[in-house]
């Protein structure tokens, strides 16, 4: 069970996630603090420490669109949060996957913030509304590297593998 | 059962004889692209062979393209530094596909890859980049994916479980009338299809209008397919990509064109009349927000941006220099042209087209990225507004989220640059 900590609309995208003015900065250590800078209250508080690892975004359909820039996905997995939204945008749900960022797909979701909600095996149950939506699975094809860990991990068993 | 242009790319660089949608592939690459955050590339990459035995090394150093175009020259130390490491890497595995920060080739990936005839019908491109679609102006299937995927072709040189996607396709007949362009047709089908619309998805397109456009305006249509979610936009490739491959590029070796089956499956089938298209714009803060010129015209503008890897291709620029030419730029409105690429720069010049735009009041600035995504120059003040012919509009991309942008085409820009409000160039 986690808090709903940010709710968002359709379309969101990795301009909002991650400012194209902070691009400059890569790497997935250092990219966390400029989770949804623009988001200002928000992006104090997960600097401040105040949003506890595996707390929910929930959001509506196509997250993450625009742009592949992964540090979208590697700020928001560097605060340990978990994404539910309706659907996702290709080069974002990749992106997230590969790192081993908590996305779910849950096409009738719906919260509030503050609300409790529970990433059940097949379904998204909201306790503070008493309801439960069903998920749909992760493209299938990104099952080895979701089971692997990560791309990362996955790519390397590749190479030796092949050694 | 017949195959769309992309499946039969798919099958034949997974060495399969064919595939279905929803077949979960392994292509080898063709070429692989990157710009500056080739830097997280890198570090990706040396994540990948840690505690693996093995020494570092790219699969094939030959079909790696890195291009500075996001930031150039650095606007910080945070990114020289990056460049640098981007350098010795380049230097150390022996990739020759390299632009670096120089006036006498190079510019925007979009521009380069194609200019140089690097990109191939039938290939595989995959980039660092979510406008990479825009390489299936030549027939070739081309797709961004994020550093640690392309960290993982950089070792394996084949894209990793990737799922067919669907294909629409787009059915366009009639004339363009004057001052309309390929950026009007894009917008109008992106406002058609939603910014979600082909997600997953790819769109091939088709039809009259799209035989006789030029490579120049194909490029345009596969650059902005992502802005309605697509995987990839691809114009299988005719007799039109083989001339401006021969002309343009100066390739000379063997050209094979692959062509949809007649009985290609398609998940989807969109017309669209282009003689009946007026000037779009894409209103804030979302590309798929799409209106007519005229619903629009009068509204404030502060700033202009002409140029991109969407629109800062020689015909481009050559438009807004046949309106600007002999006028003056507004007062207050700033004008910003981005040439896609050197060699775009220096024909634009020789053709007199820099010249007519500077003499106007435009600012020659040098091929980037930078100011469509708010990262290099160009941004803007708090409640300004920018009409630009880039591709994204979303709050915040031109630098500030107190800030607005419309999207257009290069007439619509160049025209409101002499008015400073929203104007229909017919």
């Amino acid at each position: 069970m986690a808090k709903v900590v940010l709710v968002l609309g359709d379309d969101v995208s990795t301009d909002d996630i991650y400012p194209g003015r902070f691009m400059a900065t890569v790497l997935p250590s250092e990219t966390p603090q400029y989770a949804f800078a623009d988001h200002t209250a928000f992006n104090a508080r997960l600097k401040a420490s105040q949003v506890p690892p595996g707390s929910v975004i929930v959001a509506g359909e196509n997250f993450g669109c625009g742009s592949s820039r992964e540090q979208a996905a590697s700020t928001l997995q560097g605060h340990e949060l978990v994404v539910v939204a309706r659907s996702f945008a290709r080069i974002f749900l990749q992106n997230a996957i590969n790192l081993g960022l908590k996305v779910v797909v849950a096409p009738g979701v719906e919260a509030a913030e503050g609300d409790e909600l529970e990433v059940a095996a097949a379904a998204v149950v909201n306790h503070t509304r008493g309801k439960t939506f069903a998920m749909t699975p992760l493209p299938r094809a990104r099952q080895a590297i979701i089971d692997a860990g990560g791309l990362i991990a996955y790519t390397r068993s590749l190479i030796i593998r092949a050694r | 059962m017949g195959m769309t242009v992309v499946q039969k790319i798919l099958a034949r660089a997974a060495g399969r004889a064919s595939v279905e949608v929803g077949d979960v592939v392994e292509p080898a690459v063709d070429l692989a692209m990157s710009h500056e955050n080739a830097a997280l590339v890198i570090n990706q990459f040396f994540e990948v062979y840690k505690g693996a035995g093995l020494e570092p090394r790219v699969w094939d150093p030959s079909r790696i393209a890195i291009i500075f175009d996001h930031r150039v020259p650095a606007e910080s130390s945070k990114t020289a530094n990056n460049q640098k490491k981007v350098r010795e890497f380049v230097a150390q595995q022996g990739i020759a596909k390299f632009r670096d920060i120089r006036g006498d080739e190079g510019g925007i990936c979009h521009q380069v890859l194609p200019e140089s005839g690097w990109v191939r019908p039938g290939s595989v491109v995959v980039g660092t980049d979510s406008h990479t679609t825009t390489h299936g102006a030549l027939g070739a299937f081309g797709f961004g994916i994020g550093a640690t995927e392309m960290a993982s072709v950089w070792a394996l040189g084949v894209a990793l479980n990737v799922e067919v996607p669907a294909t629409i396709q787009v059915l366009v007949n009639g004339r363009l009338a004057g001052f309309v362009s390929p950026k009007d047709l894009v917008l109008h089908l992106i406002g058609r299809l939603t910014a979600q619309g082909a997600n997953f998805k790819a769109i091939e397109y088709h039809g009259d209008t799209i035989r006789l456009m030029s490579t120049s305006g194909r490029l345009v249509l596969c650059n902005m397919a992502v802005e309605a979610g697509a995987t990839s936009g691809i114009v299988p490739a005719d007799s039109e990509t083989l001339r401006y491959l021969r002309e343009e590029t100066g390739v000379r070796d063997e050209i094979e064109v692959v062509a949809p089956d007649p009985d290609a499956v398609y998940g989807q089938v969109v017309e669209v009349d282009a003689s009946s298209l007026e000037p779009q714009v894409a209103c804030p803060h979302a590309v798929d927000n799409v209106k007519p010129v005229t619903a629009v015209a009068g509204t404030r503008i502060d700033q202009v941006v002409i140029g991109s890897c969407t629109n800062g291709r020689l015909e481009d620029l050559a438009v807004a220099a046949r309106i600007l030419r002999g006028k003056k730029v507004a007062r207050g409105v700033r004008v910003l042209v981005f040439p896609a690429s050197w060699r775009v720069y220096r024909d634009a010049m020789n053709g007199g087209h820099l010249a007519a735009l500077s003499d106007a009041g435009a600012l020659i600035m040098n091929p980037g990225c930078g100011c469509c995504l708010g990262i290099h120059q160009g941004a803007l003040g708090d409640g300004e507004v920018a009409l630009s012919s880039t591709n994204r509009n979303f709050k915040g991309r031109m630098g500030n989220p107190k800030a607005e942008v419309y999207l257009c085409s290069p007439a619509v820009a160049a025209a409101s640059a002499l008015t400073g409000v929203i104007t229909d160039p017919r």
